[in-house]
């Protein structure tokens, strides 16, 4: 099968991540204003600026080298919780990824499924919780069933991207239970959950990237 | 949005220069880790204090670095807890052989960060113990959730438990020490205003002429519940009956009472504030026999105040009045 995708693929989709979140900065920190401290969109942009910044980003040549750089410059320029779980998504890809130059679709189902697992280590997060959880958790499932039912990866990624936008669709009517937004409670209710919305971005960057 | 600053996205660094330059002998500010240290080491065999957390809530935690209190801070950006390599060289830099108490306030980007950092830590050597700090009665206690955030006992936290150590306990003794505060402190805050971010530029939400947010943080979100607004009287009686419910003193308790500022409030109604609480908790049969009142734990400049109250024992009182020395609380003789 040709179901394969490269670094430079990977490359792509961590570029079109950086981008989307630049353009959805704004909204991101007004969706955080209703429960937090409005700045998951800055502190996202300023991890993906870093991300990019450094010139060689095309020379690292394997998915480990490209998502490990990914991780630990989002761990170490990001901070709060959105430093710490969308660095260890990217870290437990990396070190799922193994050493090959080159991935099948399952692989890289092993990879969200793997990253996915690290944010429930690192934040004990639960589907419901209304965090980045809620459309990766569902995005991870219909991926995985996709592949399963025969589909191309393209076409599993456009599955595996409507979920996550239902998914965060979805957080609208919950309240948050982790995070600054469970300070708040039932007034969370009636607003997306700001992680769960970037989260979506970055699966549907590896939609129209990888697919 | 009127600020004194220049970039918007140097307004923590910025702030932390000026810290050290008007604080010489007292913090330098190492900018390539971004920490801040104490100016004169420690001496050898003293437990180290690291705490950490988002900008924004100053003089927290980098105003409380010196003798008798932190031996470094390490600012995140702000409202955004620091990062991994931060805390790890903030650790580094207290360690002086005796282990290292990290205090750490339950914000999940904190607890995830220190934790990150703790394992970082496994390979250095270093005896490493953690105080949680959970003082906000307004947040329910419900298990799956994230729990209660860490506020103004912070504050008290690192005043004894550094206090502690200077004195030469060893680490499980500093650690319980500092256990036993946050087990015996609680706290209630009330925002009159929201609070303008630099980079935001704007408030993060519009809290209209009249009312209030009941049940406030540090990071300038709102509140538990928004009320209307009433005259200082009420606000102290429920602040007093947040607290004291949940507290639970015993009878004739003594108290240490802290009045909060949350950066924009002035001192004066912070004293009225203060007459208001500690007269309702005379009445209720408790004592306050130690008080402290001003901005220590702030939302940039968010107006409004949160009552912490701690109940003391004898330990605990000799430990708050040892002497002191950094930017932000200083009083008593070195030895």
């Amino acid at each position: 099968m040709n179901d394969q995708i490269t670094t430079a693929q990977l490359t792509a989709w961590v570029t079109e991540c950086a981008r989307l979140i630049n353009v959805h900065a704004d909204a991101l920190n007004d969706l955080d204003a209703t429960a937090g401290d409005a700045d998951h969109g800055s502190n996202l942009e300023r991890g993906f600026t870093a991300v990019m910044a450094i010139g060689f980003l095309d020379q690292l040549d394997s998915p480990r080298e490209l998502l490990k750089h990914v991780g630990s410059t989002i761990v170490d320029v990001v901070g709060g919780s959105s430093g710490a779980l969308y660095g260890t998504f990217f870290l437990r890809m990396a070190v799922t990824s193994g050493p090959n130059g080159v991935l099948d679709a399952a692989g890289f189902a092993e990879l969200l499924r793997a990253g996915g697992q690290g944010i429930v280590d690192r934040g004990s997060a639960q589907v419901g919780d209304k965090t980045l959880y809620d459309s990766l958790a569902p995005a991870i499932t219909a991926l995985d069933q996709a592949l399963a039912a025969g589909d191309t990866l393209a076409r599993a990624l456009v599955s595996a991207s409507a979920a996550a936008d239902a998914g965060r669709d979805g957080t609208v009517a919950l309240a948050a239970r982790k995070g600054r937004a469970s300070y708040l409670g039932d007034r969370t209710i009636g607003y997306a959950d700001a992680g769960a919305t970037s989260m979506a971005l970055i699966i549907r960057a590896a939609m129209t990237t990888l697919g | 949005m009127k600020k004194f600053m220049n970039d918007p996205a140097d307004a923590v660094t910025d702030y932390l220069v000026g810290l050290a330059a008007a604080h010489p002998t007292t913090v330098t500010f190492d900018a390539e880790r971004r920490i801040v240290v104490r100016t004169t080491r420690a001496r050898a065999g003293k437990v180290g204090l690291v705490a950490g957390g988002g900008s924004g809530c100053e003089p927290l935690h980098t105003g409380f670095v010196g003798h008798g209190m932190l031996d470094a801070a390490c600012p995140g950006e702000i409202f955004t807890s620091p990062v991994p390599k931060q805390i790890v060289a903030a650790t580094l830099a207290a360690d002086s052989g005796a282990g290292v108490l990290h205090v750490i306030k339950n914000f999940s980007g904190e607890v995830m960060n220190f934790g990150m950092a703790t394992e970082l830590l496994a390979f250095e050597g270093i005896a490493i113990d953690s105080v949680l700090v959970t003082d906000d009665v307004s947040i329910p206690q419900m298990p799956g959730t994230a729990g209660r955030r860490g506020l103004g006992a912070t504050v008290l936290v690192e005043k004894i438990a550094g206090a502690a150590a200077e004195r030469g306990d060893d680490l499980a003794s500093v650690t319980a020490i500092a256990r036993r505060v946050t087990d015996r402190a609680r706290t209630f805050g009330v925002g009159l205003s929201s609070c303008t971010p630099p980079l935001r530029g704007k408030p993060i939400y519009d809290l209209p002429d009249g009312e209030i947010e009941f049940g406030i943080g540090i990071s300038g979100e709102p509140g538990r519940e928004r009320v209307a607004m009433r005259d200082a009287h009420q606000i102290a009686d429920a602040m007093v009956s947040e607290v004291v419910t949940d507290l639970q003193p015993s009878p004739g308790a003594q108290l240490l009472v802290l009045v909060n500022g949350m950066g924009a409030t002035p001192l004066s109604e912070l004293y009225l504030l203060y007459g208001e609480c500690d007269r309702l908790l005379r009445a209720r049969g408790l004592e306050p026999v130690r008080s402290l009142v001003g901005n220590f734990v702030t939302s940039l400049d968010q107006a409004g105040a949160a009552l912490t109250i701690l109940e003391l024992d004898d330990d605990l009182t000799v430990l708050w009045d040892a002497p002191v020395r950094t930017p932000s609380i200083t009083w008593g003789a070195e030895a």
